[in-house]
């Protein structure tokens, strides 16, 4: 069985600070790490691996230093890993992403058929939900989105139950494979890579694919050009017209003053006094 | 599969090229593409409110348009389908395109993609809205790149371009620390997903009335690969639905420790509210993710949002900002979240929790007895 | 079965990867481990890269490391409350390339070092901690690591684990840490366009300034603070013994005490408009020559900061970390050329050349300065403002000539302390300046 999972390089969300007055990120010294929802598809893979043997190949397309998150995924268990990487991606829009990685998927796939390709639900800083579907459609594979467990997988009559997280409830689906599941969040943890692993990583080389590499020939559709969408303008948050009224825990005993923002809060809403009070 | 629409350059030659050779310029075939639509989801009988919400939302931009709102409603002969559309109607659509076809029974990726995508080419909509819910994302995705065109995912805010009369899809950017206005300039449909209760639910007018245009779907079951053998409702008891709760209390990281935000769980008791908390907090494990309020979680529109210990970073803040009373409770004099709030508290959340705790118990219990 | 190595290198900051370049460059199997996020990751201290320590381990440094600014002035300031008096040394001779110091950026340089380890062909791991030292008999064979599978062995372990070392003292290679052997730091990065400082600090482009400062901003505790200028940001630190945070009267926290800094009146128009970008508190070994333990043994030596090697007088411990680094790797070449055993016996060579250097020089010259300044906390609390005043008074023009000015200079030190303690002081400070 082969199945590659796809990941992103993120900064570290956690990480980023925005200057309070000027809005602008400070970037700077903001580690990377793989995008944290990436980690559950990634370990769903390598559960499978475990289960039923085979390669799990991590795909990213990201700058050169995104190499460190794949070497990352390799010493969690990853067999190899390929980097698509050329200066003709940047300011790739989810389409012109999921075009360029489904060409890299296609390549992977003439050297061993893949069966299952995996994403996370979506990056920590585009949180567009959006490439794992784009990736599956490109490809004319079965999407299974936020799946939240594998049912079963039936290597030798070809198909695969999942539940998927739908609204209110989870819808139990069984497709062919290859298909592309999206996993969800929180559906598994993360294995504690053994030292075999972490040094195995260290010594593995990212194989690096340019455009052509990638088997890419239209450079329209990828980057900047290949990108329908465009970013007319980036801005910081407008503070609201008037301000908070404030009061400070300081100047008065936490009871008085809890009481008068109680008396200030049903002041405005008295309708919501009303309501607490039934609510009770 | 139907013929994706070819990209405008490919339409049009005289073209102004901007940016490194971009196309930014609509062609003339695809300045055909009229009104704006809304995907309207529902399952097992039910719509999502994020539909009724987009329908609001689409009138006012079809006004601006001065073109037509219209429902896309996919489902099987036994979905109520033409209750949906009347209530579309009410709403503020002018019109529902419908089709009814077995396969489209309970939501799949495939007949629903075949579906919109169809109609799209069919009657060439210039906007489609959808809700980004799981159904919502999922379909949306898989639509936009059979039509190769522009899809901004998750928006906070939908306007009109002046100059273009293009969408103006404004949403967090770089992990909800700025926002960006997205436009997709040469491409139709313009796509967009809205996240549930970003937008408020419009008023229902039942003199409203609208036409309803029948549609097929020329496909067959045995074509369709994936099947839904079952549906697990969630447990009614486990069911945290806090993007329609009225009472919101939310706690940060500020909390420090899980300890501490048992004093959130303590207010929301007194007051019958729901919990929310941060991305942070969630991602401590200080509380599940359902209760996740942001760009990453849910957004609510509560009567009354008690942040505790919240920051304001613009992850959280698209998430709850249209509360009707927000009071924010931080150390921080400076917080970002003070720009917003309505009421604030310099001070800890860890003394001032149980004070307001005690004091809207005591003040229940006054104006309860009143009552009785 | 588990692997081995020629080297392992416990720790990735400046001395570690200075081992492990030497070591790997010199054709040596190597594994550095590194218990941080990344390589660097729990690297805060310092920002002044001393160009001669590093040029004897990468010679073409200057072509692709990530430097700030080449110093051209150091700063020495004594600071009161409202006033500093200082010198100000600056020369052309320092304008001169190749340069002899710079400002660096911890993050980005740490991260260029480690990037240098891995190319000179060492295998760098992160996210691990090393638990303890696998022996054989009083050999060390090897590392347990906090992983499955977690137990490497090599020839020699090279410990450059920092000032928390808990390796060598598990191991009993050296004893528990005295509060008053460490110091606590805490510094800042400002962000500031690059033309504001370069007008501020007088200087142009690539040119920098540092300043240190001791006095009353580390409220009567021992330590200095200081000030250096970046590209297009300032670091900003204080740091003070551990030992005296705890006994601080006014428990004066150090980011307090670096806020008051910032608020002094001869620092704040400096960096006005500054926007704070990181801040990272530290712990330094600060206990100087005594302190220093056993830095060798059967299969094992000890590099940086763990080994306490940073001389607090000239606030220099990176170059010192990359010497011990590069000196430990060196050793272990040496003997393996000659074909020599791991053993103390081979190793002490380690410990013959860094007496022979200038770390171990320096370390001896000034091992008696932690202690002067620990017992004697007038330096950080009566002479600051007694020299302040001094000054002030000597250069204030009010009608007063200056032979009175000068008694009255004399007594108010006088008033302060007893002629006996100045005459004291004054020796001891020449005793360990010596």
């Amino acid at each position: 069985m082969h199945i590659v999972v796809c990941i992103k390089q993120v900064p570290d969300s956690a990480q980023i600070r925005v200057h309070p007055v000027t809005n602008t990120i400070m970037r700077q010294g903001v580690p990377s790490v793989v995008n944290p929802y990436d980690l559950f598809a990634l370990e769903e893979a390598l559960r499978l691996k475990d289960q039923f043997g085979g390669r799990v190949t991590v795909l990213c397309m990201g700058p050169p230093q995104a190499e460190d998150a794949l070497k990352k995924c390799i010493s969690f268990g990853a067999d190899d890993a390929i980097l698509v990487t050329d200066r003709a991606f940047a300011g790739a829009d989810t389409l012109a992403t999921s075009y360029a990685l489904s060409a890299a998927i296609r390549k992977i796939g003439e050297e061993q058929a893949v069966d299952v390709v995996f994403t996370g639900k979506q990056t920590i800083d585009g949180d567009t939900a959006q490439v794992g579907p784009g990736i599956a459609k490109r490809l004319g594979l079965q999407l299974l989105s936020y799946v939240s467990r594998i049912v079963e997988l039936d290597l030798d009559a070809r198909h695969i139950i999942v539940e998927r997280r739908a609204e209110g409830g989870v819808q139990v689906l069984k497709t062919a494979v290859p298909c592309l599941i999206t996993m969800l969040e929180n559906t598994n943890e993360m294995r504690f890579a053994p030292m075999e692993n972490m040094i195995r990583a260290a010594r593995y080389e990212v194989r690096k694919w340019n455009k052509e590499a990638a088997g890419i020939a239209d450079i329209t559709k990828i980057g900047l050009k290949g990108s329908p969408t465009v970013v007319s303008k980036v801005f910081g948050p407008t503070p609201r017209e008037d301000k908070a009224e404030m009061l400070n825990a300081e100047t008065s005993t936490p009871r008085d003053m809890a009481l008068n923002m109680l008396q200030m809060i049903f002041t405005r809403k008295p309708e919501l006094e009303a309501q607490i009070v039934g609510n009770v | 599969m139907s013929t994706p629409t070819p990209p405008a350059s490919a339409a049009s030659k005289p073209l102004t090229p901007t940016k490194g050779g971009r196309n930014l310029e609509l062609s003339e075939a695809l300045k055909a593409y009229k009104g704006v639509w809304v995907f309207i989801e529902h399952d097992r009988g039910v719509v999502h409110p994020v539909s009724w919400e987009l329908i609001g939302e689409g009138r006012k931009l079809a006004d601006k348009l001065g073109v037509s709102l219209s429902g896309v409603l996919l489902g099987s002969p036994d979905d109520k389908l033409d209750a949906f559309a009347t209530e579309a109607f009410h709403f503020g659509a002018d019109s529902c395109y419908v089709v009814r076809d077995l396969v489209l029974k309970g939501y799949r990726n495939e007949p629903y993609t075949k579906g919109l995508t169809d109609l799209v080419n069919k009657y060439q909509p210039e906007i489609v809205l959808l809700g980004a819910t799981s159904q919502g994302r999922d379909l949306a995705g898989s639509v936009a790149t059979t039509l190769l065109t522009g899809l901004t995912a998750d928006c906070t805010e939908l306007n009109i371009d002046s100059n273009t009369r293009a969408l103006a899809a404004t949403r967090p950017t770089f992990g909800g620390s700025l926002l960006c206005t997205i436009m997709t300039l040469a491409y139709r449909p313009q796509m967009a997903t809205v996240r549930p209760r970003v937008f408020q639910m419009p008023p229902s007018d039942a003199a409203r009335t609208g036409s309803i245009i029948e549609d097929t779907l020329s496909m067959v079951e045995s074509s369709i690969i994936t099947k839904l053998i079952d549906f697990i409702p969630d447990a009614q008891s486990n069911k945290v639905n806090i993007a329609y709760a009225d009472i919101i209390i939310a706690g940060g990281k500020g909390l420090k420790n899980p300890d501490n935000f048992k004093l959130v769980w303590d207010l929301a008791r007194v007051l019958g509210a729901e919990v929310g908390a941060t991305r942070a907090a969630v991602q401590a494990g200080w509380v599940e993710n359902e209760r996740q309020v942001g760009q990453t979680g849910k957004t609510v529109r509560a009567k009354l949002y008690i942040a505790a210990g919240i920051s304001g970073a613009i992850q959280h803040r698209v998430g709850m900002e249209d509360s009707d009373v927000i009071l924010a409770i931080n150390t921080d004099a400076n917080a970002p979240i003070f720009d917003f709030a309505h009421y604030g508290i310099v001070g800890n959340a860890m003394t001032v929790l149980p004070a307001l705790t005690d004091a809207f118990r005591e003040h229940i219990a006054v104006r309860g007895r009143k009552v009785a | 079965m588990n692997e081995k190595f020629d080297v392992i290198v416990v720790g990735a900051g400046p001395s570690g990867n200075a081992a492990a370049y030497t070591a790997a460059k010199g054709g040596l199997k190597v594994l550095q481990i590194e218990r941080g996020e990344t390589p660097g990751s729990k690297n805060v201290q310092g920002a002044i890269l001393y160009a001669d320590a590093l040029e004897k381990i990468i010679p073409d440094f200057r072509d692709d490391a990530p430097l700030e600014r080449h110093i051209i002035e150091q700063r020495m300031w004594v600071l009161d409350d409202e006033s500093f008096i200082g010198t100000h040394f600056r020369s052309n001779d320092y304008n001169k390339p190749p340069y002899n110091r710079y400002t660096i950026i911890r993050a980005q340089f740490d991260k260029w070092f480690s990037s240098k380890v891995r190319e000179a062909g060492a295998l760098v791991i992160c996210e691990t901690t090393v638990e303890k030292l696998l022996m054989d008999g009083t050999q060390v064979v090897g590392v347990r690591c906090d992983r499955l599978g977690g137990d490497v062995f090599a020839d020699v372990v090279i410990l450059a684990d920092g000032v928390n070392s808990t390796l060598a003292r598990k191991a009993g290679f050296h004893g528990e840490l005295a509060a008053g052997d460490v110091a606590l730091a805490v510094k800042e990065i400002l962000f500031m366009p690059e033309e504001m400082i370069q007008a501020r600090f007088n200087i142009q482009e690539d040119e920098g300034v540092v300043i240190e400062m001791m006095g009353k901003i580390t409220d009567g505790m021992m330590g200095t603070g200081f000030l250096y200028t970046n590209r297009d940001s300032l670091t900003i630190g204080v740091g003070c013994m551990l030992g005296d945070f705890k006994n601080n009267p006014n428990r004066t926290a150090p980011y307090t005490l670096l806020e008051n800094m910032k608020r002094h009146p001869a620092i704040a128009p400096l960096i006005a408009g500054g926007e704070m970008k990181e801040y990272a508190a530290h712990l330094l070994p600060e206990g100087g020559f005594h302190a220093i333990p056993q830095v060798y043994g059967n299969g094992w030596m000890i590099v940086g900061d763990s080994g306490g090697f940073v001389n607090s007088v000239h606030r220099e411990g990176s170059n010192l970390a990359m010497t011990t680094g590069r000196l430990a790797a060196e050793t272990v070449l040496a003997a393996r050329t000659e074909g020599k055993p791991m053993s103390a016996a081979t190793l002490r060579a380690y410990k013959t050349t860094l007496d022979a250097s200038f770390v171990m020089k320096d370390m001896h010259k000034y091992r008696d300065m932690p202690s002067v300044f620990h017992k004697n906390k007038q330096f950080f609390t009566t002479y600051p403002e007694l020299v302040n005043r001094a000054a002030s008074t000597m250069l204030t023009v009010d009608g007063i000539d200056k032979k009175a000015k000068e008694r009255q200079i004399f007594s108010s030190f006088r008033r302060s302390r007893s002629l006996t303690g100045l005459v004291g002081d004054a020796y001891k400070l020449w005793r360990a300046l010596r």
